[in-house]
């Protein structure tokens, strides 16, 4: 029998923007046990009266020790989001539960070229893939097909835009706007975006797809219809 | 005074004797899906009751429809954390299927266009407690709720309720189906909070 998963208290150490309202938390974690990238936590609040809320974050970053860094978009009108994005004091502490989700993760251990796919805040878990590959200095591609809705919507800035990594590439797809001079014509996600990044994949190479419920359901009804096996597509859908 | 998240306040209290613990009520109808969604025809769709002794009875779509129906509203519960009050749904009770099936057998396997598969006590299908649900709120079940068809089980959470089902198989062992062997508890009672190994 498994041990069941313990609550844990979770320090905020540091805030960071990514966006308007997306935000970086890192957390110290006494006695965190590790994790795989793409794995996610439970977020425990309680109010002063015991009233208690529990929400799911994703993951950004591999395991650092006692240390990890999750990824909050502030949703209007959220009972938690909101106050994690904004109100939670640094030095705070919170409950973390994890990690939770055997399914969507990479491991190091995988050496097909590799596909990730993200519609907004759905680059969280994809990112803490992005940088296990970079720790791990693993030599198998990784394409990153990243749709948002316009310049100021992409997370994790140069880190992603600006990379210099043999092994990665790094594709934005505007929505709604896109800089000045970008040969793609804003628009959602199409069955010739995933074209090449697809034909660049072997037979067995995982796709990761990560995103709102409407983006996952597009993204995974075109590449079922590029021939892409749907035994090795992976989702993980939000909202 | 709690000693963690200092000034959050939450939303109203009023819902605790209809919310499992952990659960946040929503009005939307969210989507958990490992993969990417089966397109699932009618006119092929098939759902197959296979018994320990491997006889099996097998239904067409035209023939499910034949079968007693009932409509039914209910809470569902998602280990992701959400719950849905009222959700209107029609749909065969097992009850329907098992009428003419033998079996000694104490657990089923659901298995579903797309491979998914999950495992369930067959006691917790029978006596009007789940379906095989096909119609939404008056519509015909989209296909990223699993349509044409899936199983609705409400008082287990809702990766037990398979989407896309295609047929169950009767089992003697309890056999842990796709999320039950990546982490998710065996048999996920949301008022028990069981939602994963070891809950």
């Amino acid at each position: 029998m498994a041990m069941p998963l313990a609550w844990r208290r979770a320090r905020l150490d540091e805030r960071r923007p990514q966006t308007a309202t997306a935000r970086t938390l890192l957390f110290t974690v006494p006695g965190w046990p590790g994790h795989l990238p793409g794995q996610h936590v439970d977020v425990r609040l309680t109010a002063d009266d015991g009233y208690q809320a529990v929400r799911s974050y994703s993951l950004a970053a591999p395991a650092d020790a006692d240390r990890i860094e999750l990824g909050v978009q502030a949703v209007a009108d959220g009972e938690v989001s909101p106050y994690l994005a904004d109100d939670l004091p640094t030095g705070a502490e919170v409950e973390i539960r994890g990690p939770l989700g055997n399914w969507f993760v990479w491991r190091r251990e995988q050496t097909e070229p590799t596909l990730l796919i993200a519609g907004g805040s759905g680059v969280v878990p994809l990112a803490a893939m992005i940088r296990a590959h970079r720790e791990a200095r693993s030599t198998s591609p990784f394409h990153l097909l990243y749709s948002v809705r316009t310049p100021a919507d992409i997370w994790y800035g140069e880190e992603l835009t600006d990379h210099r990594e043999p092994h990665l590439d790094v594709q934005v797809l505007y929505t709604r706007q896109a800089p000045p001079g970008s040969p793609r014509v804003p628009g959602r996600l199409t069955a010739t975006d995933l074209e090449k990044p697809a034909a660049r994949l072997e037979p067995t190479s995982p796709v990761y797809v990560c995103g709102p419920t409407g983006f996952v359901e597009t993204a995974g009804n075109l590449l079922v219809d590029l021939g892409r096996d749907p035994a090795t597509i992976r989702t993980e859908r939000f909202g | 005074m709690s000693s963690f998240s200092p000034g959050f306040r939450g939303r109203a209290r009023s819902l605790a004797d209809r919310l499992p613990p952990g659960q946040y009520p929503t009005e939307q109808f969210p989507v958990l899906s490992a993969g990417p969604t089966p397109q699932v025809s009618t006119d092929t769709w098939a759902f197959t009751i296979t018994t320990e002794t491997g006889e099996t009875h097998s239904w067409t779509w035209e023939e499910m429809m034949d079968l007693p129906q009932q409509d039914t509203v209910t809470d569902i519960h998602c280990v992701t954390r959400w719950s849905k009050f009222d959700t209107p749904w029609r749909g065969v009770p097992f009850d329907a299927f098992f009428e003419d099936v033998e079996t000694s057998a104490d657990f089923v396997v659901a298995h579903s266009y797309g491979g998914y598969t999950t495992n369930l006590p067959l006691e917790d299908l029978l006596d009007g407690k789940a379906w095989v649900a096909h119609t939404y709120d008056g519509y015909p079940l989209s296909p990223e709720h699993g349509g044409p068809a899936r199983l609705l089980v409400p008082h287990l959470y809702f990766w037990k309720s398979a989407k896309w089902v295609r047929g169950l198989r009767l089992t003697h062992e309890d056999e842990p189906g796709f999320w039950e062997t990546v982490g998710y508890h065996n048999y996920g009672d949301p008022w028990r909070e069981q939602r994963n190994w070891g809950d």
